[in-house]
Order: C-alpha cells, then sequence, then structure tokens
C-alpha cells in the first residue's frame, strides 16, 4: 500500500474522529458562527435522514415532521412545562422516536413512490395539528420565548447566547449522534440494512425479517432527525411552524443528494454546500432557489454520487493509478 | 434397484407435502399433491413447462402459502410460515434468475448470509466482532470456486460466477434442507458440469431437492425423482423406475 492509501484507510478507519476534527474548525471557516450552527444542525438532519434514504433505500418525503416534532416538543418543554434544557432535549428525542414507530408501522406497509407518498401525507397531518394546536405551538406565530440563556454544566454556568459557545455545546450533541450513527452504519444490523436496500427478496431469504428491519431503521433516522429538531429549537430561540413543512423533508433529500447518499459524511457535506450557497445567493439575488434547483439539476445530471461520493471515487482511482504505476 | 428403493422408503421424511393445492384466480397451478423428501436424498423435480414445478418450489421454499393441504418440515407444521422464517428453521433456497445483493461485495454477500445465525438486530456492537463469519464467508468462496473474486462486486461477476454465489448464500445459512431452482439455468455446458459436481458433494452432507427442466441432467446424479404434469403428481421414484414409467414416457420422453 502506498503512502496516499495509507492515508485514506486511516481516515476512513477513523471517520468520525477525522469529521470531529473538521467540526471543531469550522466556525473559524465560515463568516459567522449562526451559519455553522445552522451547518452542523441540518448536518445531522441529512445523517439522519440519509440512515433511511441512502442506506435502508426508502425516500421519506415527511422528514420535516421529526425535525419539526423534535423542536417543538423540546419547545413545549421549555415554555409550557418549565424543564430545563437537557430535559427538553430528553422529550423531543423521545417524541421523534416515538412518531417514528407510528409513521414507520403505517408506511413501510407501501412500497416505491406509495412510501414517499404516505410518509408525505402523514407528515402534513402532523404540520395541520401543530398549526391548529395554537394554544400549544402558538399556531402561524410559531413557538416563542424558548429561552436557554446559561447551560449549567455541573455548577460550571456556560454562557448559550454567545454563538461560539453555543456552537461548542451543540457540537457535542451532533458529535455523539454522529458516532452513533456511525456504530450503527458499522453494525450487524447495519449489515442487513444494506441488505434490505439492495433486494428485499433475497434479504427475506436469508432469513432477515425485512418489515423489523425497515421499521428500525425508520425510527432510528427519526431519532437522529428529532434529536437535530431539539438543538434546532435552542439555536433559534424559537420554532417557526415552517419547521414541519414538506419544504424542508424536500431539503433532506436534496442535500443527500448533493452530498452523495449512500456515503456516511456526503449528507452533512451536501447540508454544508447548501446552507453556504442559501447564504451567498440569497445575498445577491431574491430568487436563490431557482438558481438553487439549476445548481442541484447539474448534481443530479452530472454527479449522480454527489460530491462527497464523487470524491471518494476519484480518490480510490487515484490510489489505483499509483499503485498500478508502482508494480513494473 | 429394489434395495435402493426400499432404503428410500425406509428414510424419515424430512419434508412432506400433504394434498397441497394453489390456484391463482380460477387457474389452477398445482392440484392435491401429496409428496415425501426423504431426508438425505437428493430428489430432482422436474416436469414439462407449466407442470407446475415452480409454483411447488415457491410452496415449500415459503415464498408463499398454499390454497389449500400442508407442509410438514421435520414433524413441524410450516404452511404459512413467512420467508424469513423459513431460512431460521433451516430451509434455504437458490433461485432460478439470479437474486443478489448486487452492490455488495462478493464476500459480503455470503458474510451477511451466514450473520443470520448470529446476528439480527445487534446494533451496539460492529461487524468486526465476529470475525468468524468473515471466515465462514471464505470458506465457502473457496468451496464454490469464488475465493479469488471475493472483493468483487455481485453485479461484476460472470452469469455462472453468479450462479455460484447464489448457492453459496444459501449453504451460509447452514439449512438442513436446501432448495434449488433450475441451479444451471443459462449456463454453458462446461459451467452445469462443474455445477453439478458441486450439487453432488453438497448432496453428500445434506438434503438437496432441485427443480429442474432438463431431465437427462439429474437422471445421472439424483437418487429420487417427482414428475409433475399438468399441476399433477404425474410419478415419483428411481431414476429407472421414472425411465420407465409408460405415463412420463408418454408425456415427457416421448415428445
Amino acid at each position: 500500500m502506498n503512502q496516499l492509501a495509507r492515508y485514506i484507510a486511516f481516515i476512513t478507519r477513523h471517520r468520525v474522529a477525522a469529521v470531529l476534527v473538521f467540526l471543531l474548525l469550522m466556525p473559524w471557516l465560515l463568516p459567522y458562527e449562526a451559519l455553522a450552527v445552522n451547518i452542523l444542525i441540518f448536518g445531522l438532519y441529512a445523517v439522519g435522514f440519509n440512515l433511511l434514504f441512502g442506506y435502508t433505500g426508502l425516500l421519506s418525503f415527511g422528514h420535516a415532521s421529526f425535525l419539526g416534532i423534535g423542536s417543538y416538543l423540546a419547545g413545549i418543554a421549555i415554555v409550557h412545562a418549565s424543564l430545563t434544557w437537557w430535559a427538553a432535549i430528553l422529550v423531543g428525542v423521545l417524541a421523534a422516536t416515538l412518531e417514528g414507530v407510528l409513521i414507520g408501522l403505517l408506511a413501510i406497509r407501501t412500497k416505491g413512490i406509495y412510501f414517499s407518498m404516505v410518509t408525505l401525507a402523514l407528515g402534513q397531518i402532523v404540520y395541520y395539528a401543530f398549526y391548529k394546536a395554537e394554544r400549544w405551538t402558538g399556531g402561524e406565530n410559531g413557538l416563542r420565548g424558548v429561552r436557554v440563556e446559561f447551560i449549567d454544566l455541573f455548577g460550571w454556568k456556560i454562557d448559550f447566547v454567545d454563538p461560539l459557545n453555543k456552537y461548542y455545546v451543540i457540537l457535542v450533541f451532533v458529535a455523539a449522534a454522529l458516532w452513533f450513527v456511525s456504530r450503527v452504519l458499522a453494525s450487524p444490523f447495519g449489515a442487513v440494512v444494506e441488505t434490505v436496500r439492495e433486494n428485499e427478496q433475497r434479504a427475506a431469504a436469508c432469513g432477515y425479517d425485512v418489515n423489523r428491519t425497515k421499521l428500525l431503521a425508520f425510527t432510528l433516522s427519526a431519532a437522529v432527525c428529532g434529536l437535530a429538531g431539539t438543538l434546532r429549537a435552542l439555536h433559534l430561540s424559537i420554532v417557526p411552524i415552517e419547521s414541519l413543512h414538506y419544504l424542508l423533508s424536500g431539503q433532506a433529500v436534496m442535500m443527500c443528494l448533493l452530498g452523495g447518499m449512500g456515503t456516511f459524511f456526503g449528507p452533512f457535506v451536501g447540508a454544508l454546500v447548501f446552507l453556504a450557497l442559501e447564504d451567498t445567493i440569497t445575498h445577491m439575488t431574491r430568487y436563490w432557489m431557482a438558481v438553487m434547483g439549476a445548481i442541484f439539476m447539474v448534481f443530479v445530471l452530472f454527479f449522480p454520487r454527489g460530491i462527497w461520493g464523487s470524491t471518494l471515487i476519484w480518490l480510490d482511482r487515484v490510489v489505483a493509478r499509483q499503485a498500478s504505476e508502482k508494480r513494473p | 434397484m429394489s434395495a435402493v428403493l426400499k432404503a428410500s422408503d425406509q428414510a424419515a421424511a424430512i419434508l412432506s407435502v400433504k394434498g397441497v393445492g394453489k390456484h391463482f384466480g380460477a387457474f389452477v397451478a398445482l392440484n392435491d399433491v401429496s409428496v415425501d423428501f426423504p431426508a438425505g436424498q437428493l430428489t430432482a423435480i422436474i416436469g414439462p413447462n407449466g407442470a407446475g414445478k415452480s409454483t411447488f418450489f415457491n410452496v415449500i421454499s415459503g415464498a408463499f402459502a398454499p390454497s389449500s393441504g400442508r407442509v410438514v418440515f421435520e414433524g413441524r407444521d410450516v404452511t404459512g410460515l413467512r420467508q424469513h422464517e423459513f431460512a431460521r428453521i433451516g430451509i434455504a433456497k437458490s433461485f432460478q434468475i439470479t437474486n443478489l445483493f448486487r452492490q455488495l461485495s462478493v464476500r459480503e454477500n455470503v458474510r451477511v448470509a451466514a450473520q443470520m445465525r448470529r446476528s439480527r438486530f445487534q446494533i451496539f456492537k460492529p461487524r468486526s466482532a465476529y470475525p468468524e463469519l468473515l471466515d465462514k464467508a471464505d470458506a465457502l468462496l473457496q468451496r464454490v470456486g469464488l475465493v479469488d473474486v471475493g472483493d468483487k462486486l455481485a453485479a461484476d461477476l460472470a452469469h455462472g460466477q453468479q450462479r455460484a454465489l447464489e448457492i453459496a448464500m444459501a449453504l451460509a445459512a447452514e439449512p438442513r434442507l436446501l432448495l434449488m431452482d433450475e441451479p444451471t439455468a443459462g449456463m454453458s455446458p462446461e459451467e452445469t458440469s462443474v455445477m453439478m459436481g458441486l450439487i453432488t458433494r453438497i448432496a453428500e452432507e445434506r438434503t438437496v431437492v432441485l427443480v429442474e427442466h432438463k431431465m437427462k441432467l439429474v437422471m445421472g446424479i439424483c437418487q429420487r425423482l417427482i414428475v409433475l404434469h399438468h399441476g399433477e403428481l404425474l410419478a415419483e421414484g428411481t431414476p429407472d423406475e421414472i425411465r420407465n414409467h409408460p405415463e412420463v414416457k408418454r408425456v415427457y420422453l416421448g415428445q
């Protein structure tokens, strides 16, 4: 093995640590910290979505519903129940997990486009339920007053309003969740999930219960997206009703495709590029969505494996070429 | 010859099919088929096109339940069990149309098939905590002649190699009964004879039932034949009995 190949193998083996180093530096690489926090949150959201989309092969159009329910329940826990911040996160994640089980049970009975439609429809039901429950959710105006000014850590008070502090507190949760997803993908269950994506009929013939596998993958995915949602509520101090809207479900799909579905870090890269582009283009034109649409089309047509997926393949080729040059 | 017949009659049935019928709407694919499969023997199911071979295979391999009748495996009624339960109780199958995890490596295809016996919903341990599964996969790849292409994607294998991978995956589940649906479909004569040799060796250590369209191919290697015709059991017996069976001669060999 040559130098580059050894280097890549090392990073692959310690993928979570490599990602962590990058994330520790990220606030200094971007124009302002709020963007970095957004990238953390949506990066986690996209990684959670990818667990279902890229690895299990199920395209959900209702994942905003898990992000949103995480946000709302964490917000409600703080505003209405006066719970402390970490308890609010717990409530939000548990709610998203439970919703994942319920929607998953209904959705996995269907396949292909029907699965996408069922998740979309159920997501919209949740949207309108929260829209109407004004007393709890603030309805159209969103849930205001999700104020967390200090994070108390064993008597150590951290100023959560300071954007850099906020970034690193949220990073702790995002890093833990990325580590968890990485573990799941590397586990025996992660292997079963891939067989379901590749060939359901064969997976069943091999003795794997396809529906239970899908349900567990769906639930884990919902829990991770829910965690992203709770962090977003803490970050924004408000839960806008758009958190549950299917536009955000669509963004998860775009981020995954942009970065590279079915790769561990691709969706995070997709979220980073998506949000950085959005931030840049909105300064230039009101029609930023049209520009984003065009960029997205270029990627789907010419780089179907996404930015990260294409980079990995390119690196593989470089390593292979170097190896074959050395041999003779 | 009668000694062979006697031996097969004495062997306990590992699989019994009792009065099985299957209809799709008004079409009757199988009608009241009753057959015993003796443990430890290689049995071939033959019959002309449209005889109901594939339907019969699907019923005994758990792809779908029969409309009537029962399937009994090792004394246990398995009628209507779901597909994944068949593999767990010890019935594995290889498909007629190659059916692999195409974008996974050849080794991973076999490793994950072997993993079923150890772990299905484990998310807290890494796959590397089960190194014996990789050893087992490599041993099986060695056995079917694919050890050199273990790192390739399953999709990149030649047709004959994909057929061999099918068998390795079925064996990885450690079945006591191995069902094969036309294992030599689409193979060249050379590949076919290699496959027949492999099947013969597998049949020495476990019960094998295979569906085959080409009767000549199985005559030499199986101990027992079952002939289906128009969805019904036409004949059963040793290769010699079947060869001399007047009805079989009429519908099958006489063509």
